[in-house]
């Protein structure tokens, strides 16, 4: 059966580079696995409805990362067209997308999550920077991770070892958003572990990531041959076990379908405490879905292909 | 055990790739390229005011009747037709030289590359302006050299500071091969060296036996009184002098030329042939055809008059909107205005904070190896028309008000992530 499979990429998010890479690869991916099915790119812009409207793919696989990509409305505005997409629905996709309501609800979940505070811009102008800060710090401790509430990529995320660089972290986060995540730092191994298939959902071999200087920030990430990574990860069994049940349980805890990709910490007691969860799981050339994948002994594309397979028939 | 870094060649790199990274910055530029973004970033030459229908004559006339040289090798020194063509532009800068003094390029930033190729060894010393061009500071960076800044003012080059920058390199026991300055229309600093500050640069490098760079991209595009006359007119033997068709005619054609001393151009042609045997010849005889066919000053002039409305549109919306304690310079020329923020402002940590208004600019910090540069951006006005330049200085205007509310409630800070790599924009970004 011919299929025809729209992957949507780039948008108007920070994330908009990553996302072109992301979506490419994976389109190219697809085309190689189904060379029968008819794959075709697209940007999201004001053109996008009446693209949908006249094509009617039979399934949108959406790249897009930051707001509209994973922040559900795109999905929203799929479902209303009932056209068929690869992925979390649009309320599991909101949930996710913001990362103190997605530690809210991991905490409810029984998972381990770092200790966290939220606070907007306006906090601190209206009761004054100095003493919010010094009460951020009283309660969280050092040291500690500034990150705006939503996105991904490390874009605006600082690790705050002193007090003294509090502000400019908090500057960091707010030029991303109006809303900053405060959470307290875990030294430990991060570990990624991608989950995928529907309706038996699964976790893939897990990528530990070992970047240099211990910061996985965006260079760590997009320059290969900068972090290495360990797929499967270096963890006991036990701990390995108690990291898949983490993500499994995030992933149908949060109604997430097809795939997602949780970001853990272990820490030196071999606790395992979430960060965050990702609908739209990067695909570049260095991103930590693409390693699970192969280390599970399969190809992006087949993997993609079962996934659009099951979204229609 | 070890696991796997994603590039089996990681530990063969040369030394001069470490610092070629992914940058945060660098990709949030991709934003920039949407239509809904006004672009102040990027250094696009407005080439869309080009008779294209000329240009398909010129092409294909040059095709028709020369079409088996042009699709064919040529000299590494480049087109004898053409290096007397560039005499003609040269002299319009007041640079009177040979034919056999040219060296035609892959652009002037080839040349860029070559000059340094020859004179440079690693940890030689580079004196550039602060701030500089990114282009070359990328350049010096993959030679390895150790780049010094030199201060500037309103017009330009200080030389007293290049001077003392001089004095304590060589207390420090630096060798100090090259002084490299764009004296006209600055990028990005869009400021202008005197005639007599040109006087007096050229002195104290010939007294302290440096050569110096001159980079002038720019120069033919001044919007008022005379063209500045080159460093070059002035001192035949100790300034090598950049020139491009790159503003003056097509940037895709990738046409420019280093005029040097005998000694140095025979260095350079042979460090040609090793680089890319020789420049395409289909763009120097398209370039040739069109200087030879077509009213080239005349559409110099256009491009002058383009250029110059949208550099009032800038500068006057810049006066009507920005917050007080912002100050910018006032290009006489190029494509540049440098806009300082009001104390305690970062233009890095604010740049995410102006993509989502739509509005781009280059954070300072790309001009400088140093991190100077957190307080200042480049503002470039060659690309949008009067309206977009006006709508995206608007909008950078509200970007500046937030950012000081930020600063405010936080005082003067600088932001923690440090991008490594590059952070300015690719050069296909308007």
């Amino acid at each position: 059966m011919t299929l025809h499979v729209l992957v949507l990429a780039g948008g108007l998010s920070p994330e908009r580079d990553v996302s072109i890479r992301s979506g490419r690869r994976a389109a190219e991916a697809l085309r190689r696995a189904q060379p029968e099915w008819e794959v075709t790119e697209a940007d999201v812009d004001a053109g996008l409805l009446d693209l949908l409207a006249a094509h009617r793919p039979d399934c949108v696989v959406s790249m897009l990362h930051g707001a509209a990509g994973e922040d559900g409305s795109l999905r929203d505005l799929l479902e209303s067209l009932e056209i068929p997409f690869l992925g979390s629905d649009a309320r599991a996709s909101r949930i996710a997308f913001d990362k103190p309501v997605a530690a809210t609800i991991a905490e409810r979940l029984d998972v381990n999550v770092p200790e966290f505070m939220v606070l907007p811009q306006s906090t601190f102008r209206e009761l004054g920077a100095a003493s919010v800060m010094a009460a951020v710090v009283s309660r969280i401790g050092l040291p500690l991770v500034v990150k705006p509430t939503s996105g991904g990529s490390a874009l605006g995320v600082s690790v705050v070892r002193s007090a003294a660089d509090l502000p400019s972290a908090l500057v960091g986060a707010f030029s991303y958003g109006a809303t900053a995540m405060i959470q307290a730092y875990v030294d430990g191994t991060e570990v990624a572990a991608c989950v995928s298939g529907s309706p038996d959902a699964r976790v893939l071999p897990l990528v530990e990531i070992c970047p240099p200087d211990g910061i996985y920030d965006y260079a760590a990430r997009y320059t290969a041959g900068t972090t290495e990574f360990f797929c499967p990860a270096r963890l006991s069994d036990d701990v390995a076990e108690d990291v898949r049940r983490t993500a499994l349980a995030i992933h149908e805890g949060f109604g997430l379908d097809d795939w997602s990709r949780s970001d853990v910490i272990v820490d030196g007691s071999g606790t395992v405490w979430f960060l965050e969860v990702n609908v739209a799981p990067g695909m570049t050339e260095t991103s930590l879905m693409p390693q699970a994948i192969a280390a599970d002994g399969r190809d992006v594309g087949d993997v993609v292909a079962d996934l659009v397979r099951a979204r229609t028939s | 055990m070890s696991g796997s870094r994603l590039d089996p060649w990681v530990d063969s790199y040369a030394q001069r790739a470490h610092g070629m990274t992914a940058s945060e910055i660098r990709a949030l530029f991709s934003v920039a390229s949407r239509p809904e973004v006004v672009s102040l970033a990027g250094g696009m030459p407005f080439v869309q005011a080009l008779n294209m229908d000329m240009v398909a004559e010129t092409t294909a006339r040059l095709l028709r009747e020369r079409g088996a040289t042009a699709l064919q090798y040529g000299s590494g020194q480049g087109d004898i037709t053409l290096r007397e063509q560039i005499l003609e532009l040269i002299a319009e800068v007041g640079v009177s030289a040979h034919p056999d003094d040219i060296v035609v390029t892959t652009g002037s930033q080839m040349a860029l590359d070559l000059v340094t190729r020859v004179f440079c060894d690693p940890g030689d010393t580079v004196l550039v302006e602060a701030p500089s061009y990114v282009g070359a500071l990328g350049v010096f960076r993959s030679f390895q050299c150790d780049i010094t800044h030199v201060a500037m003012d309103d017009e330009g080059l200080i030389p007293q500071a290049l001077d003392e920058a001089i004095t304590t390199a060589r207390a420090a026991g630096k060798k100090i091969k090259m002084i490299y300055t764009i004296p006209s229309f600055h990028n990005p600093a869009g400021v202008t060296q005197g005639p007599g500050r040109r006087a007096d640069i050229l002195r104290i490098a010939q007294s302290a036996g440096i050569v110096v760079l001159e980079d002038d991209p720019y120069g033919l595009l001044g919007f008022e009184g005379e063209i500045p006359r080159a460093l070059r007119a002035d001192d035949s033997e100790g300034v090598i002098y950049l020139g491009s068709f790159s503003k003056t005619i097509a940037s895709g054609l990738r046409v420019g030329w280093a005029v040097a001393p005998h000694g140095v151009r025979e260095k350079l042609v042979l460090a040609a042939e090793a680089a890319t045997l020789c420049p395409s010849n289909f763009s120097q005889l398209t370039v040739s055809q069109y200087l030879a066919t077509q009213p080239w000053r005349e559409q110099i002039k256009s491009f002058v008059e383009l250029y110059r409305e949208r550099r009032d549109a800038l500068l006057d919306s810049l006066q009507a909107m920005m917050p007080e304690g912002t100050q910018w310079t006032i290009p006489a020329g190029g494509f540049y205005s440098w806009v300082t923020l009001p104390h305690g402002l970062d233009a890095t940590a604010m740049l995410p904070r102006a993509l989502a208004e739509l509005v781009a600019y280059v954070p300072g910090t790309g001009f400088y190896v140093n991190g100077q540069g957190r307080n200042n951006l480049r503002l470039s006005y060659c690309y949008p028309d009067p309206d977009r330049i006006r709508e995206g200085v608007r909008r950078l205007a509200g970007v500046v008000e937030s950012e000081l509310d930020l600063a405010r409630t936080f005082g003067t800070t600088h932001s923690l992530t440090t991008s490594r790599g590059e952070s300015t924009p690719a050069p296909d970004l308007a």
